[in-house]
């Protein structure tokens, strides 16, 4: 260390670095705590909508996921620009929601399955024609318990 | 203790490998949402004398909003911009009877909610904010004169109580394609 010792008294004393390695630690472990890795790869538009009078969700785990938008710009050619439903990771009709509730309410243990809950994650592009097929599409499946996922607005 | 001070490791290159963590979980990490608007759907009527009839209920006790493809509003047959829903909803729960037009108490009201199939998903969301905001606004209005709390404060049987005054009674009409979309 003490060849460093020559340029003594000149200039500002430089700033220690020695804690850097700390607070980037701290950021870390705040990424590593946050991060959820998706399940799912989104093949459509989802921007989803504003509301206040939102609820959390208590358990993810119940939570069947529908995806509605437009698909994203590389799957247009093959799927166009209006907006459709994804299931798990395709694309699907809605006459295939049935099923897909059907499978999910299969895995979920039996004193769990009044909890199960349906989220759908709209882009607020969607029009509600499509949104009306997919809720008369869970009454047929009976499936009552809906989730419209939104960002939470302060208003 | 050894009386041979031991090399020192060299510290210096742990901030890079930091580094390479944070980047990796900052690239990864999708803040997931898990807040939205929760609802019941109602079952699916088994045959026709299941759909309740509506002129059993009388009329001045549901209050219609009408969404159109072009997502304007038709609330009681009028034109209303969505900034006086919330208004108008809190109007109608809260007449006890007072205005002959309006509601007899909030446990007969019913809010009547249709759309059209080209109303756009941001506007319904934003009616049924609206109308919850309505409800809920009511509701900590009570739980607040009685027990001096926000109604999401209260617990078990209070919570029920103010449930019970002002029960969130929103039905969403059989599909109907009026639009042509």
């Amino acid at each position: 260390m003490s060849r460093f010792k020559k340029k003594k008294g000149s200039g500002t004393p430089a700033i220690s670095t020695a804690s850097l390695p700390d607070i980037v630690f701290m950021l870390l472990f705040f990424f590593m705590v946050t991060t959820v890795m998706r399940e799912t790869t989104l093949l459509v538009e989802n921007a989803l909508p504003q509301a206040s009078e939102v609820k959390k969700i208590e358990d993810k785990s119940l939570c069947s996921y529908i995806y509605v938008g437009a698909p994203v710009t590389g799957m247009q050619s093959k799927f166009g620009t209006e907006p459709r439903i994804q299931l798990n990771d395709s694309f699907k009709l809605a006459s295939d929601i049935q099923e897909f509730v059907a499978s999910k309410r299969e895995a979920t243990a039996e004193e769990k399955k009044p909890q199960l809950i349906t989220c759908i994650k709209a882009d607020v592009d969607a029009k509600m024609g499509l949104i009306t097929d997919i809720k008369q599409e869970l009454r047929k499946a009976q499936a009552y318990k809906i989730n419209y996922a939104t960002y939470s607005s302060v208003d | 203790m050894s009386r041979r001070s031991l090399p020192e490791i060299n510290a210096g290159s742990m901030a890079d490998i930091a580094f390479l963590l944070l980047i990796f979980f900052l690239v990864t990490t999708t803040m997931d949402v898990d807040t939205g608007l929760v609802r019941k759907l109602p079952a699916m009527p088994e045959d026709e004398e299941q759909i309740i009839d509506d002129s059993q209920i009388k009329a001045k006790n549901i209050y219609v909003v009408l969404v159109n493809a072009k997502d304007q509003l038709l609330v009681e047959e009028e034109l209303m911009e969505i900034s006086q829903l919330r208004a108008g909803a809190k109007k109608f729960l809260d007449n006890w009877g007072k205005n002959p037009s309006l509601s007899d108490n909030p446990q007969k009201a019913i809010i009547s909610l249709q759309n059209d199939r080209g109303t756009s998903y941001e506007m319904y969301i934003k009616v049924q904010n609206e109308l919850s905001a309505a409800y809920r606004e009511l509701r900590d209005r009570e739980a607040q004169k009685k027990f001096g709390l926000n109604y999401t404060e209260l617990k078990g049987d209070r919570k029920k109580e103010i449930r019970k005054m002002f029960p969130e009674k929103i039905s969403e009409a059989e599909p109907k394609n009026a639009g042509g979309n």
